[in-house]
């Protein structure tokens, strides 16, 4: 691979050297994202992240000088509207970045493809894409939802070693579905005894969750999974907190991260919460610096609110956009690289964000590490926050390059959570 | 299944139930009285909702008791039905009555599209909830499981309360008596000098209000997104359509139909669940076009 | 809708439109043939505008039976669907294949809701076509293993005639492809409203006890007019599925059939035409106003219907004609009641 790379940058540097790319004006980079619909829970603070962190760019001169402008494209107006004006953009834009859903991802990877646009997936979760086929365009700044899924049963099961009972709640669609097959094949090949008591998939959107929680409450399972988000995931929470489900079972959330903050004290302590990486606003290893509490801090002063997953993601895709830039300038010694050029330089990438550093695989896929914490009401928020924090090696948690997460999961064993490289911290 | 679950099932459909038949109920009312189906009803729905839970919190931020909630809640849906429904009738509606029903639906379609953005810009997209009325009745337990009294009690009450109220109040009250001449005939009433412009604006304003007062009382249970109205008003369709358009009783029995379908599928078999309502309403329809409960014209009340 | 509607009664429809008519919509077809060459930049949205056009062609065909669906959107999706399935069982299958399965699919599922639903008029009807096509979405996001669920499935590239066409070359070929089946099915409907039947089939709207005292069944000939419409919003369904080349339940979500008669209401209710243009304007207006007006854009096209409505019920066909007969005073009271073909 390495030197693969180095003969594409030297063949892409020969020839062209002559003709360097000239500086544009703006770097004009388009950005999928939901403003409307239920998933801008997600959208509108990575929107927002993204103004503030563009502004604080420009104002430190841009990349190499040139000031970089970000076109934001609603996901949520529907599939006609997101890929004409994903064409439209994509037409003007260098780079783009798409996109939080991973059925939006699904569609957006070929095109970008086909349309031949470097593309970084920021926020979607999706293990199919890299899995199923090749990109050259596209590449993905975060982890993916096996990693994601695998951080979980790994923390669960170091956390709880003898649960014996699990019964799971997710939303009805790809990754409610997706994330429970990953999810449960990973029991069944770490720890076969656990009996599944119930799988439920509410409507996504659901306003209402009484009756799968009666049902829970007379099934008593030790542990319940939910992977929903966003108003689902409050929704249910609420409820089977308001009815003492919370006090009878152990509730695994890999998602709850990014409702803290709006649960407050309906999520009490020692429930699992997760992140879809190592996301969090009290960083363990993060929290003591500088660019961590700034940007925390200016996130909060703002929009009001502590910073959420899809805004660290936002943060990791322009973080690797800036770190390609400069390593094809630098490579290149050039002023402005070539598409070809900046294509070379996300091979192998290594950047970092607000977390710990990210790398790109030869895959595309980027290795991330992952979070996972108990929930706890200590009183210094006015919500929970995670004690008893691991933060997992993103490597081991993804399957080969070339193998497909189902197969590999399959070869695990229960010795596999131990094999596992984690960081614990008491919060 | 045992007799324990079965009993589970049944608490929970009801109090499913309960919620959906006060929607129901506003747009079938406007229905029977004004022949037109209301878009834009599961808007009123979803900012009754945002309205509560917004003056909720601001009201007890400042140190009221919890139990403020309730009479919050009437607030709320009274505002929503006043402050909305009527320059929705009044500047609207009132321009369309002799136009082709698709136009008049498509009319209320464009204010439900309109509000939609409109709860967007006013409360953003974060998810809102607002349970301190749930959490001041308290639970109780039931066959080892908890419900809350809220949704097992207080909101099948008041469903059963409003149902034989708007009864009592169509049958033996003066200005329901002129609701009912002018949803019998229009033109007779007119000419026996029934103002009927104001009938269908006052009786438009009291469908707001009961939407609004179905998403009040939804507030404490659920999270209040955008999307929420434009779920429930296929649910309410579903309900009036399958009850016959404009039956208030049969909508009660139909809410019920669908809300325990919906539960024992809970139980028996989750998937189906989403297709419950839809599967009773076809069902119904094609055995029985006009509905469960409709004469053959739909314009009984 | 179910008879005091206040539109007159509508003319034997025929193809003898005024020559201005015709030159316009000349004039317009070949606007929309050189927008490859000429603003390329818009050539996916068109493309994407007339295959909604075909569907909203077949909801304006019951609207001249006085009849509104609101799960038309049921075959626009049973349709789509059925080209995906067709791609994944028989990989590299053709364009024709996908279009021709897709038409099968919507004229079955047509035929099938179309027995019980001719029974039924005005909000009935409309609401029985709602819930079918909610049926059929709820089945679509439940059984995830088979549809993809939420997600939906993929509809590759079909070949077009055994040739592997790249992106650029399959698009083109889609496009004129869709200007072809807008041409072609759009001069039938007209024909198809001139015929006996068509005219039997509008008379439904005006005085349907007239067709029973003709000794005919007004179910059949509502039920052939419903697959009509069935097949068209097929036809769009596909194009638009392999548009999109991905295929999802919202394609059946209750919000499209309510936007497909939108759109019909918008173009002119009952105008063949009105149905392409008022496909045009609304997803140009859709695509502006979400790239321009941001989170607002519903607002607007709220706002734009409204005003559609309450001012121009003749929709945007109504206005045409109101400007033609402005420039062509001398003829104007004999074609009056032209207005929306």
């Amino acid at each position: 691979m390495k030197k693969l790379f180095v003969t594409t940058a030297l063949c892409a540097a020969l020839p062209f050297g002559a003709f360097a790319q000239d500086k544009p004006d703006t770097l004009k980079v388009g950005m999928t994202t939901f403003l409307t619909g239920s998933a801008s829970v997600f959208g509108v603070p990575a929107r927002d992240a993204m103004d503030l962190m563009v502004a604080s760019l420009n104002e430190a001169g841009g990349i190499n000088g040139v000031p970089v402008e970000v076109i934001y494209i609603d996901e949520g107006a529907g599939a006609e509207a997101l890929t004409s004006e994903f064409r439209r953009v994509s037409g003007e834009a260098e780079v783009m970045l798409s996109a939080i859903s991973s059925g939006n991802c699904q569609t957006l990877a070929p095109l970008a493809e086909d349309l031949q646009v470097p593309n970084l997936m920021w926020d979607c979760g999706t293990q199919r894409i890299f899995e199923e086929n090749d990109y050259k365009y596209v590449f993905r700044t975060q982890a993916n939802a096996t990693a994601e899924m695998m951080a979980a049963v790994v923390y669960l099961l170091k956390m709880k070693p003898d649960f014996q009972t699990i019964a799971v709640v997710n939303q009805d669609y790809a990754w409610g579905r997706d994330s429970w097959d990953i999810f449960s094949t990973a029991l069944k090949a770490m720890k076969p005894e656990v009996e599944v008591l119930g799988e439920f998939f509410p409507k996504f959107g659901s306003p209402d969750f009484s009756t799968e929680i009666s049902r829970l409450q007379a099934l008593r399972p030790d542990v319940i999974l939910s992977t929903s988000w966003g108003g689902d995931l409050d929704t249910f929470v609420q409820q089977a907190f308001q009815r003492g489900l919370m006090n009878s079972s152990t509730f695994v959330l890999p998602l709850a991260e990014s409702s803290l903050e709006r649960l407050g004290s309906s999520l009490p302590a020692g429930h699992v919460v997760g992140a879809r990486g190592d996301h969090y606003f009290l960083h363990p290893e993060r929290r003591d610096d500088e660019d961590f509490k700034t940007f925390v801090s200016d996130f909060k002063e703002s929009t009001g609110s502590i910073p959420i997953y899809s805004v660290f993601h936002a943060a990791q895709a322009l973080e690797a956009m800036k770190a390609a830039y400069a390593r094809a300038i630098e490579e290149n010694g050039t002023d402005w690289p070539t598409e070809d050029q900046l294509l070379a330089a996300f091979e192998g990438l290594e950047f970092q964000a607000y977390g710990r550093p990210i790398t790109l695989r030869e895959d595309n896929q980027g290795i991330e590490a992952q979070l996972m914490g108990m929930s706890v009401q200590t009183g210094d928020y006015p919500f929970a926050t995670l004690e008893d924090i691991m933060i997992f090696d993103g490597a081991q948690l993804l399957p080969p390059v070339g193998e497909t997460s189902i197969e590999w999961i399959k070869g695990l064993d229960a010795s596999f959570p131990d094999s596992v490289e984690a960081a614990s911290y008491d919060n | 299944m045992n007799l324990t679950i079965f009993l589970l099932a049944l608490f929970d459909g009801i109090s499913y139930a309960a919620l959906v038949f006060i929607v129901a109920l506003g747009l079938t009312l406007i229905f029977g009285v004004m022949r037109i189906l209301n878009v834009a009803h599961g808007s009123l729905y979803a900012i009754g909702a945002y309205a509560t839970a917004s003056l909720t919190s601001y009201v007890l931020a400042l140190g009221f008791a919890p139990v403020l909630a309730f009479p919050l809640m009437l607030v709320s849906a009274v505002l929503v039905g006043v402050l909305l429904g009527g320059p929705i009738e009044w500047l609207l509606l009132r321009r369309i009555y002799n136009k082709p029903e698709v136009l008049q639906l498509l009319v209320t379609f464009a204010v439900f599209m309109i509000l939609e953005d409109v709860q967007r810009l006013v409360w953003g997209t974060q998810p809102y909830f607002q349970a301190s009325a749930l959490q001041a009745l308290g639970n109780v337990t039931v066959f080892g499981v908890t419900y809350t009294v809220y949704q097992l009690i207080l909101l099948p009450v008041l469903a059963v309360t409003l149902l034989l109220g708007l009864r009592f109040f169509l049958r033996h009250t003066v200005i329901g008596k002129l609701i009912l001449a002018t949803t019998e005939d229009r033109e007779a009433a007119q000419s026996i000098g029934i103002d009927a412009d104001r009938v269908f604006l006052f009786t438009f304003v009291v469908g707001a209000v009961l939407a609004g007062l179905g998403g009040a009382l939804a507030s404490p249970t659920t999270s209040i997104l955008p999307g929420m109205g434009a779920d429930m008003i296929v649910l309410s369709f579903a309900v009036i359509a399958t009850a016959g358009l404009g039956q208030i009783e049969g909508a009660a029995i139909t809410a019920l139909l669908i809300g325990l379908g919906r539960s024992f599928a809970v139980y028996v078999w989750p998937e189906v669940a989403v297709l419950v309502p839809y599967l009773i309403m076809v069902l119904v329809l094609l055995v029985r076009p006009e509905g469960l409960f409709g004469s053959p014209v739909a314009r009984k009340i | 809708m179910t008879g005091h509607s206040t539109s007159s009664p509508r003319p034997a429809p025929g193809s003898r439109g005024l020559p201005l008519r015709s030159l316009l919509t000349a004039l317009g077809v070949l606007a929309l043939a050189v927008i490859p060459v000429m603003a390329p930049g818009l050539q996916l949205l068109v493309n994407l505008a007339l295959a909604k056009g075909l569907a909203v062609l077949g909801v304006t065909v019951l609207l001249r039976a006085g009849q509104v669906s609101f799960g038309h959107a049921l075959f626009f999706g049973v349709s789509a669907y059925a080209g995906a399935f067709c791609v994944a069982a028989l990989p590299g299958a053709d364009l024709v294949l996908v279009l021709v399965a897709g038409v099968i699919g919507a004229a079955l599922a047509g035929l099938l809701v179309g027995l019980f639903v001719v029974r039924y008029r005005g909000i009935f009807f409309g609401m029985l076509n709602l819930a079918f096509s909610m049926i059929f979405w709820s089945i679509l996001e439940k059984f995830y293993h088979v549809t993809g669920g939420a997600d939906g499935i993929r509809l590759d590239r079909p070949t077009v005639l055994g040739m592997e066409l790249g992106r650029g070359a399959f698009e083109l070929v889609l496009f004129y492809l869709a200007i072809a089946l807008v041409l072609g099915l759009g001069w039938f409907t007209l024909r198809w409203f001139a015929s006996p039947v068509g005219q039997l089939f509008q008379t439904i709207k005006t005085n349907e006890t007239r067709l029973e005292y003709l000794g005919l069944s007004p179910r059949r000939v509502l039920l052939s007019g419903y697959l009509l419409s069935a097949v068209l919003c097929g036809v769009g369904g596909s194009l638009m599925g392999m548009t999109q080349g991905v295929v999802t339940p919202e394609y059946v979500w209750w919000v499209r059939s309510a936007e497909m008669v939108f759109i019909a209401v918008l173009g002119g209710a009952g105008s063949v035409r009105g149905a392409f243009v008022g496909a045009l304007i609304y997803e140009m207006v859709r695509v502006y106003a979400s790239a321009f007006a941001g989170d607002i854009w519903q607002m607007l096209l709220g706002a734009f219907l409204l005003v559609i409505i309450l001012f121009a019920p003749g929709g945007i066909m109504g206005i045409l004609d109101g400007l033609m007969r402005r420039a062509t005073p001398a003829r104007a009271p004999a074609r009056t009641k032209e207005a929306g073909q």
